[in-house]
């Protein structure tokens, strides 16, 4: 019989994995260049389209013509309200639905007769385009604020209740079950179980809802607003000032962006026990 | 005397009419104080079912289960359950998960001074019988499949349960981690007086951990054979090749393939694999 052999150590590169690989690695700095270039490409490529007076500054002004306006808006059409009464609209209407769906949820989520009562009727409502509810919204609420965070509550508000029931649902059964072993009641595992289990989830469906509710900010204002982002987006269409929509539509979306890195950063601050890759 | 835990004639029943399946049938076993069970058998045979009916997560179609005599109606503290994962809370700290029933309502008459240090005592004397007690401050995501393991089984034996019911506790662990368990387990029992209910596919741990081993068989599921285990009360690792238990082995292995129907599996291979060979 042989003895146990030794391998001796071989001197070979080691093998390079290829970043096309199925769910492959990507070093942070490659990750980030090639972000940016994602970012930057599109501008350079407005730019590139502008420049060239191919299309008609009429439909397609420069970047730098947009820039402009933004400016112009700010010192001399108060961008600055215009911001503050839109973000004021959106996360009032987006909270007034989390006060209501949260609890909603939850019991949909739980309890069978909650769910078999309230889950059909919401996917229903849920179908219906929250832009038709305008003129009801108009004829009931009136036309101040309320009607404009109405509309966004209308947008966010059924889609919401049915991701906190899921966000519920996904609750571990071993995490409930393990519970009433322990001899928990309903209440306790409720309060002590599904709802903890399920908050990073929920703070998750809370930034997607967000997102959704800068969405509908538009139509918001399509009732008799004289003030925000989206009124003078509606406005500056009449007036053909191309360049305003621009502005007004990129600023939207980076308004978006910030409160969605905002949440993403909470999530991370809140939940320092989850397993993270 | 009464039985620890009495099981009488329950059947089990899962959907109606043409879609129905007979989950177990006619069961019946007696277990004794601090006795040691263990239920093996192949899938399908309500073992998982069984358990979860003492445990009172699941209701039997007909048929009573009696806790020192008492009929049990649903789930509770006398009867902790470890399950095979995902029970663990990850938002918990090892020892806030450990500790987990402390505030709950049903141990709130125990809240003196005296019993709060008697419990945090016992936390402390659970987390180093455990081996846990570096991990104290960890959350579950940061621990190893056995490490939680253990938590599940220290955060079960925190409130002195009467009862241990025990789902595949082992099944997703490695042969080595699964050895080590089995002698944890076994000091466990010897330190805390608890009879235990453990359900496993696996017949040498159902041998090497049991003072009986109940075998199950599947369609309908039902209580097979019962083994009673020819080894002393303490095992250690070198039983595991006695003669008793490879023979005791041999004869409950023998006895699953016959009540599986796994002969009929075997006959189904060869008719593939000539099929397989006219078409090459």
């Amino acid at each position: 019989m042989s003895a146990p052999e030794m391998i001796a150590p071989a001197h070979v590169a080691p093998p390079r994995r290829s970043v096309w690989a199925i769910r492959g690695e990507l070093s942070t700095r490659a990750y980030l260049a090639i972000a940016l270039a994602g970012l930057l490409l599109p501008l350079l490529l407005w730019w590139a389209l502008s420049a060239s007076q191919w299309v008609s500054p009429v439909f397609l002004p420069g970047p730098y013509t947009v820039l402009q306006r933004l400016v112009q808006w700010w010192s001399e059409d108060n961008l600055g309200g215009d911001m503050a009464i839109s973000g004021y609209r959106v996360i009032a209407g987006w909270a007034l639905s989390v006060v209501v769906a949260l609890p909603l949820g939850l019991l949909i989520g739980t309890f069978r007769p909650v769910q078999a009562l309230l889950e059909p009727l919401t996917d229903f409502i849920r179908y219906m385009p929250a832009v038709a509810f305008v003129p009801l919204v108009m004829l009931w609420v009136g036309i101040d604020e309320g009607a404009k965070v109405a509309v966004i509550f209308i947008g966010t508000f059924f889609q919401m209740v049915l991701m906190v029931a899921e966000d519920v649902r996904r609750v571990p059964a071993m995490q409930i079950e393990a519970a009433q072993t322990m001899g928990a009641t309903r209440g306790e595992i409720i309060k002590l179980v599904i709802v903890p289990s399920a908050r990073p989830a929920l703070l998750d469906t809370l930034r997607i809802t967000m997102g959704w509710a800068w969405t509908y900010l538009v139509v918001a204002e399509l009732v008799a607003a004289n003030s925000g982002v989206g009124f003078a987006i509606l406005k500056a269409q009449r007036f053909l000032q191309t360049d305003k929509i621009f502005a007004g539509i990129l600023l939207i979306g980076a308004m978006g962006l910030v409160i969605d890195q905002l949440f993403r950063l909470l999530h991370r601050k809140a939940f320092p026990w989850l397993a993270r890759h | 005397m009464t039985p620890k835990i009495a099981i009488r004639d329950v059947n089990k029943q899962f959907g109606q009419g043409a879609q129905a399946v007979q989950a177990l049938q006619h069961a019946s076993l007696d277990v004794a104080d601090n006795e040691f069970i263990t239920f093996v058998g192949a899938s399908g045979c309500g073992k998982s079912t069984l358990l979860r009916i003492i445990g009172g997560l699941e209701t039997q179609s007909s048929g009573q289960v009696l806790l020192d005599g008492a009929p049990v109606t649903g789930p509770g503290a006398d009867r902790a359950m470890v399950f095979q994962h995902y029970s663990l809370y990850p938002w918990l700290t090892v020892l806030d998960n450990i500790k987990f029933s402390r505030q709950l309502a049903v141990n709130q008459k125990d809240r003196t001074s005296v019993d709060v240090e008697r419990a945090s005592g016992r936390a402390d004397a659970l987390l180093s019988l455990m081996g846990l007690t570096a991990a104290a401050h960890k959350y579950p995501a940061q621990l190893s499949g056995g490490m939680q393991q253990r938590v599940a089984i220290a955060r079960a034996l925190m409130s002195k349960p009467r009862v241990l019911l025990m789902d595949e506790p082992f099944g997703a662990l490695d042969a080595q981690t699964r050895e080590v368990m089995h002698d944890l387990i076994c000091h466990v029992r010897r330190l805390e007086q608890v009879t235990i209910v453990f359900v496993t596919h696996d017949v040498e741990e159902a041998i090497y951990l049991g003072d009986r081993v109940v075998l199950m068989a599947p369609r309908p599921g039902r209580i097979d054979t019962i083994y009673p285990v020819p080894l002393p009360a303490a095992r250690d690792q070198d039983m595991k090749l006695a003669p008793a238990f490879t023979g005791l082995k041999r004869e409950i292995l023998n006895r699953i393939r016959d009540t599986a129907g796994m002969k009929t599996d075997l006959e189904q291979l060869q008719k593939l694999s000539g099929l397989a060979a006219l078409h090459a």
